[in-house]
């Protein structure tokens, strides 16, 4: 058995890492990380990483010489990510997605690779849900670790709790934040991490805990009912272009993402991807269903007729200023002191 | 003969195994095998048009935003709309942003790793290069992180996020850019070019771009010592390994043009063969061959528009998920280098007129288009004329088809969208990586990497051959695309 390494004493956790049914790109979102780069976030959290697809140099055989060890329980395993949804067809048989080098389905592997792990993260609302792998009628059988969209389950079954005692820890989101996972992992790396810090699907309160919605700039168009028409104008999007903000969790309006941005600061409605099945929304994304003029889908946890009639209220007082600059792509009145005279 | 299965093949995106007959000390054939296959083109069926463009950008991670560009393209093909000056250089924006950010990533973390493996401990070069360039460790992989996070603050300004942003549509871009913001574009860009000048090429943008030919190069990099910055350090390593003379395929590059439509793209569209003039690019010759994957076969090779994703892991001749693209039958190398031949740079044309498409020339192409493409953002964003607007605004017809057809940082990308009753009835993808990875057609032609992998040699006792590395990554493929 290899002997763990360490740094300054302590032991350094090692990490995992494999690509299923999905696209790479919560990999490619986490090379974005700041305040520290992901390379200073792995080493400030104590975490090797034994191999990444993307990141490691090992490659071939001795990759795979490398999983049957760790499933052998040869060597040991502290952190298995997978990124991407659970390939189960054609039929069950996982051959959507053969291990390359091995003449086995990467389901059958992440099985094996499962039991052995302290901890087993799902990277991604595709190896939390199934997420957008498992969109349409997923022909291809596609599922989360631990749940099929919202039926608990997935590949790994309702009760399965990694060595550590705890269920996968679901980092959905599509993609993810870099430091929604990195966070995480530096608390599971501590040994701070526990059942306290996951929601209802298993993900991490840290950024579940609030919604889209909080810190939303465009927080006073939805006060006053003031909505955009058509993408690119500057007012709330709950109204007509199918933005979930209201109900969706994640931090996103809290946490810049790429420096300063977010979906709905870049013009375009919320769709609630760290939800299961958000990939099957029922209507157009950009689109608000309506039963008689009215949004379905309102705040989960308000009473309907409240909302209508503080929506009522607040439209008839909306401000002429936010009236104009809710369906303008650029401020056109800003807001203005009374108290300066103009000539 | 012996056989060879390399695989899982890394630091490509997504997932890829190699097939090799060895015979004596080199590759005698290889078979390209995409292992994972998705569905995206049987999602779409029945979808909203419009929703096209939350899925498939998420096709990819890596190559998202041209996803995205081709979803619109195709979109406002069916639509008639055409965008507004400040939308055509806001998506011109997010989109070399993203294909810079590519070439960066493939230089920096998936290709020159190789360079540090014990293959090489020998070579008089190893410990400098082992020390810059190796995997996750080396000094390079530390500068180049935060430079290209930077650098992606493009992105959380004009698109929301990277990756899979729903910013691009048909008929422009939904952020508005102001005045202020415009000044941190610019002061952001000034961030990324001094990353470039200072360890990239050591040297200023301008220089580089201006390179004329194979020996201004060879001058060039003579200039300083070989490990004062990495394109030098490239190109010395690149010297003593005979990297011109390793990874051939056959030399017919296509690009379909990038960044703006017709004359006023930034690269022109068309198929580029050696000691030939540009062709124009027939779109309509395109054809899918189905022979050696795993799909239900068709009635011989397929039309864009009529083609059909039938997965079938039986086909007894199928050996991958990948289908065969060919153009008027023919085998088509796409990317950086097409990109640029196509284009006519001298540089890249001397190079191909020496040794053709080859590990090296390849390589050279993209550290070239980084110069190339940020010195044309730094124009862009002066051009943003902030108060115009960023979009138009036009309906799908219940009834129509559309082609959108771009370039990502990996070569030529295209969608073909069929509208029917208001809502999707066919929608089929070629990537760049399809075209490069495809497996053999019927009659029996290899692809293009399947081409560029024989005569590859092997260093005694080697099952993995650093040379074949070289070769496949030298396409910087992407996987996810491929199938999708």
């Amino acid at each position: 058995m290899a002997q763990p390494k360490t740094n300054g004493g302590k032991r350094r956790l090692r990490m995992l890492w494999l690509q299923s049914g999905g696209c790479g790109g919560c990999t490619l979102s986490l090379l974005g990380a700041e305040g520290p780069d992901l390379l200073t976030a792995f080493e400030a959290a104590n975490i090797e990483v034994l191999w990444h697809p993307s990141l490691s140099e090992l490659s071939g055989r001795g990759v795979i010489e490398l999983l049957e060890r760790i499933a052998a329980g040869e060597e040991p395993l502290d952190i298995l990510c997978l990124e991407g949804a659970v390939m189960r067809g054609p039929n069950g048989s996982g051959r959507f997605h053969m291990m390359s080098g091995s003449d086995r389905p990467v389901m059958a592997w992440l099985k094996d690779l499962a039991q052995q792990a302290d901890y087993v993260v799902a990277v991604g609302s595709c190896a939390a849900f199934g997420g957008i792998t498992a969109a349409g009628l997923n022909e291809v059988e596609a599922c989360g670790l631990a749940y099929d969209g919202t039926e608990a389950g997935g590949l790994l079954g309702a009760d399965f709790r990694s060595r550590a005692g705890l269920p996968v820890v679901n980092i959905s989101g599509c993609p993810i934040h870099p430091d929604w996972l990195t966070e995480a992992l530096h608390q599971i790396a501590a040994g701070s991490f526990t059942a306290q810090h996951l929601d209802e699907w298993e993900r991490p309160l840290a950024y579940t805990v609030h919604l889209v919605h909080h810190g939303c700039a465009r927080n006073e168009f939805y006060e006053f009912k003031a909505s955009a028409e058509k993408l690119c104008d500057l007012g709330c999007m709950m109204e007509n272009l199918g933005c979930k903000g209201t109900q969706a969790r994640a931090d996103c309006n809290i946490r810049p993402w790429n420096g300063s941005g977010s979906c709905i600061d870049g013009g375009y409605p919320c769709i609630n991807c760290t939800a299961p099945v958000f990939e099957e929304p029922g209507h157009t994304f950009t689109e608000t269903p309506k039963v008689s003029g009215i949004p379905i889908g309102l705040p989960t946890d308000m009473p309907k007729a409240w909302f209508v009639a503080l929506a009522s209220l607040s439209k008839a007082a909306t401000p002429a200023r936010l009236k104009k600059n809710a369906v303008e792509d650029h401020l056109v009145l800003p807001p203005v002191d009374r108290r300066k005279q103009t000539s | 003969m012996s056989r060879l299965i390399v695989g899982p093949f890394n630091r490509v995106e997504g997932d890829l195994e190699v097939k090799l007959d060895i015979d004596g000390d080199a590759v005698r054939e290889a078979r390209v095998v995409s292992p994972l296959y998705r569905g995206f083109e049987q999602i779409l069926r029945g979808k909203p048009p419009a929703d096209a463009l939350v899925y498939a950008p998420r096709i990819c991670g890596i190559c998202s935003v041209s996803q995205s560009v081709a979803a619109a393209y195709a979109l406002a093909e069916t639509q008639g709309v055409v965008m507004p000056p400040n939308g055509r250089l806001a998506v011109n924006l997010i989109h070399a942003a993203e294909n810079v950010a590519d070439h960066l990533t493939h230089f920096y973390l998936f290709f020159m790793p190789d360079f540090a493996r014990e293959a090489y401990a020998g070579e008089p070069w190893y410990a400098e290069a082992a020390d810059r360039f190796r995997a996750v460790k080396g000094t390079a992989a530390q500068d180049v992180l935060p430079a290209r996070a930077q650098f992606m603050h493009v992105m959380g300004l004009l698109a929301g996020k990277w990756p899979h942003t729903l910013g691009i549509q048909p008929g422009g871009s939904t952020r508005a850019v102001s005045a202020n913001e415009l000044a941190r574009l610019a002061a952001v860009l000034a961030a990324f070019r001094r990353y470039l000048e200072r360890h990239l090429y050591g040297d200023a943008l301008e220089r580089i771009a201006a390179l004329a030919s194979a020996a201004e190069l060879a001058a060039w990099a003579e200039e300083r010592p070989a490990v004062s910055s990495d394109f030098r350090h490239f190109l010395m390593i690149s010297e003593a390994l005979e990297l011109e003379r390793l990874g051939r395929a056959g030399d017919r590059f296509m690009s379909y043009g990038a960044y703006g439509a017709g004359e006023a793209a930034l690269f022109r569209r068309g198929v580029f063969t050696r000691g030939e003039e540009v062709a124009g690019l027939d779109t309509a010759l395109i054809r899918e061959d189905l022979s050696h994957a795993w799909y239900r076969e068709a009635d011989g090779p397929q039309a864009p528009f009529e083609g059909e994703t039938r997965p079938d892991g039986e086909q007894s001749d199928g050996y991958t998920w990948c289908k065969a693209p060919r153009l008027d039958g023919k085998v088509i190398e796409t990317g950086a280098l097409a990109r640029q031949a196509v284009a006519g740079h001298p540089l890249i044309r001397d190079l191909v007129a020496a040794g053709g498409g080859n590990v090296h020339s390849r390589v050279v192409a993209r550290l070239l288009e980084i110069a190339l493409v940020v010195m044309a953002m730094e124009r862009w964003v002066e051009e943003v004329r902030p108060g115009e607007r960023f979009i138009d605004h036009a309906l799908t017809p219940q009834a129509a088809q559309g082609v959108g057809l771009t370039e990502a940082a990996r070569g030529s990308l295209g969608h073909w969208l069929k509208v029917e009753k208001g809502v999707i009835a066919n929608y089929q993808i070629i990537a760049p990586t399809t075209w490069n990875f495809s497996p053999r057609d019927a009659a029996g032609t290899p692809g293009a990497l399947e081409q560029a992998l024989v005569g590859a040699p092997l260093r005694p006792g080697e099952t993995e051959p650093v040379a074949v590395q070289h070769v496949v990554r030298s396409f910087d493929p992407c996987l996810v695309c491929t199938v999708h």
